[in-house]
């Protein structure tokens, strides 16, 4: 017969909770600090001297396993030269609709061209808005949002690696 | 206290009109209530948007539902479909007019009743119409021409035909202390005598218990078992027609909080200051509130039961301590007299 008190514990269990404040964090209005390693948009990235790092290798295309990425190279000229190696991206767009977000265009490329940020807050009311072209990726990214601190949050390097 | 007042037909009609709308507000803040009170048993805070305090919640929910697609399938039986939600809305909501909340007020020559209608067997009335109400379950679910539907409104009915047994039988104590059938009796009764939920606690327990069964409340809500069953007898029911099943379950259970304030704990009464029993309303509404608050705290506590436990609980427990119950009343009261 424990069924009896313990069922009458379990009402004294949530009576109590109604006393703590709730740990929900109320999102719009406080934005939790993504962590450092936060896979989000992508952005292309130039180099000091305004040379976009995209040399239109297509690799990042090739790679992604939600085919979203396409890239349409173009040659460099002396008169018209956008990116640092022979070739640029005439066009680079990506179907952020189908991307997963996994990250293999990142490590695919071999001139750190595309890297994942931080912002998640990319939701659209048309499909169409959502395949973003070389202009969007390149500026800088309109909501900027807080980064946990690295040297509290980053994970850091597992054993197996450290001692290899 | 028993003098026959007359009530003007023009008073009475209003007042109806006035009552069924407050028990549909009281319907639509106790599923805001809910909300924010299983949010906060849960560490969260539960409604907070809409208006202050989220308290325009059900408001929206209402706008929703009814801008909503009233969905009914091809093969739906179609003036039944469409009867079955309203069927039941419309017993939970009759229900109430029985329930006395007020103490009754004289203006001048008029005359204002404590309750809707005063009839002598409201008691009986309520039970009926009750049962009544699950004619509106089991066809909802019959006509949708669904075997989900047709076997979840199976699953509801017997659950609800074996726990108002019981429910009747808890009643039967209270009953026979009161000497009546009429509800407005049963209450004056309990001013000369003690509150009925002193003698009659293990009635009060059964009652909750069955009534919580009988509206399909958790831990006894088979009927929906939203995590692991498909909805049940309203599987095919979606906008203001689902609306409907749904509120008349709330309203079920308003009702049947009212129904055990009445009986057990005295109505409308103050306990001991008799002449704040003016303001009978505010009492009655204070104590129907603590029961909700108590049903919907044993909601996010307890845990669902199993089918078979159910049944057994019902035939086995609940139906024999209801019918000992009732049987050592009547043997006290025979005997006290």
């Amino acid at each position: 017969m424990a069924v009896v008190p313990n069922t009458l514990k379990g009402f004294g269990v949530t009576l109590k909770q109604i006393f703590k404040k709730p740990i929900t964090q109320q999102y719009p209005e406080y934005k939790r600090p993504v962590y450092p390693r936060f896979r989000g948009r992508h952005r292309l990235n130039r180099f000091e001297n305004g040379l976009e790092k995209c040399v239109g290798c297509s690799l990042c295309a090739a790679a992604c396993p939600a085919d979203c990425i396409r890239v349409v190279p173009a040659e460099n000229t002396p008169e018209n030269r956008v990116s640092a190696g022979e070739r640029y991206a005439r066009i680079y767009e990506i179907n952020m609709s189908r991307c997963i977000f996994c990250g293999y265009c990142e490590l695919a490329c071999p001139f750190d061209a595309i890297t994942l940020g931080n912002d998640f807050e990319i939701s659209e009311h048309n499909r169409d808005d959502l395949i973003y072209t070389k202009d969007m990726l390149l500026a800088p990214p309109l909501k900027q949002v807080p980064v946990a601190d690295p040297d509290l949050y980053d994970t850091p390097i597992p054993y197996y690696k450290d001692h290899a | 206290m028993f003098v026959h007042h007359h009530e003007a037909w023009w008073i009475m009609l209003p007042k109806a009109f006035l009552v069924i709308n407050i028990v549909m507000l009281f319907f639509a803040f106790t599923t805001w209530l809910e909300r924010k009170l299983l949010g906060r048993m849960q560490n969260r805070y539960g409604p907070n948007r809409a208006g202050p305090k989220g308290l325009l919640v059900p408001i929206a929910d209402l706008l929703k539902l009814i801008r909503k697609e009233a969905f009914a399938p091809i093969a739906a039986k179609e003036p039944l479909y469409i009867i079955a939600p309203v069927v039941s809305m419309f017993t939970a909501l009759a229900a109430f007019s029985v329930l006395p909340w007020g103490p009754g007020w004289s203006f001048g020559h008029h005359y204002i009743r404590g309750t809707v209608v005063n009839v002598p067997i409201s008691l009986i009335l309520i039970f009926a119409l009750g049962s009544i109400g699950i004619y509106g379950f089991i066809v909802g679910g019959w006509a949708s021409e669904s075997k989900y539907s047709l076997l979840g409104s199976m699953r509801t009915c017997a659950q609800l035909v074996s726990y108002e047994v019981s429910l009747a039988l808890s009643v039967l104590g209270v009953v026979l202390m009161g000497q009546s059938l009429s509800l407005q009796e049963i209450v004056d009764k309990q001013q000369t005598t003690l509150w009925f939920f002193i003698p009659q606690a293990v009635g009060l327990i059964v009652f909750i218990l069955g009534g919580i069964a009988e509206t399909s409340r958790a831990p006894f809500d088979l009927p929906e078992a939203d995590t692991e069953l498909v909805a049940g007898y309203h599987t095919e029911y979606s906008g203001m027609r689902w609306g409907l099943f749904q509120s008349a379950e709330y309203i079920n259970m308003i009702t049947l909080s009212g129904l055990c304030v009445t009986l057990f704990f005295d109505g409308y009464h103050f306990p001991w200051v008799h002449s704040l029993d003016v303001v009978g309303p505010v009492w009655f509404v204070l104590k129907l509130f603590a029961l909700v608050s108590i049903f919907i705290w044993l909601r996010a506590t307890q845990p669902r039961l199993r089918y078979d436990q159910l049944m057994r609980f019902g035939w086995k427990i609940l139906l024999p301590v209801a019918t000992a119950n009732a049987v050592v009343t009547a043997a006290l009261v025979v005997a006290v007299k």
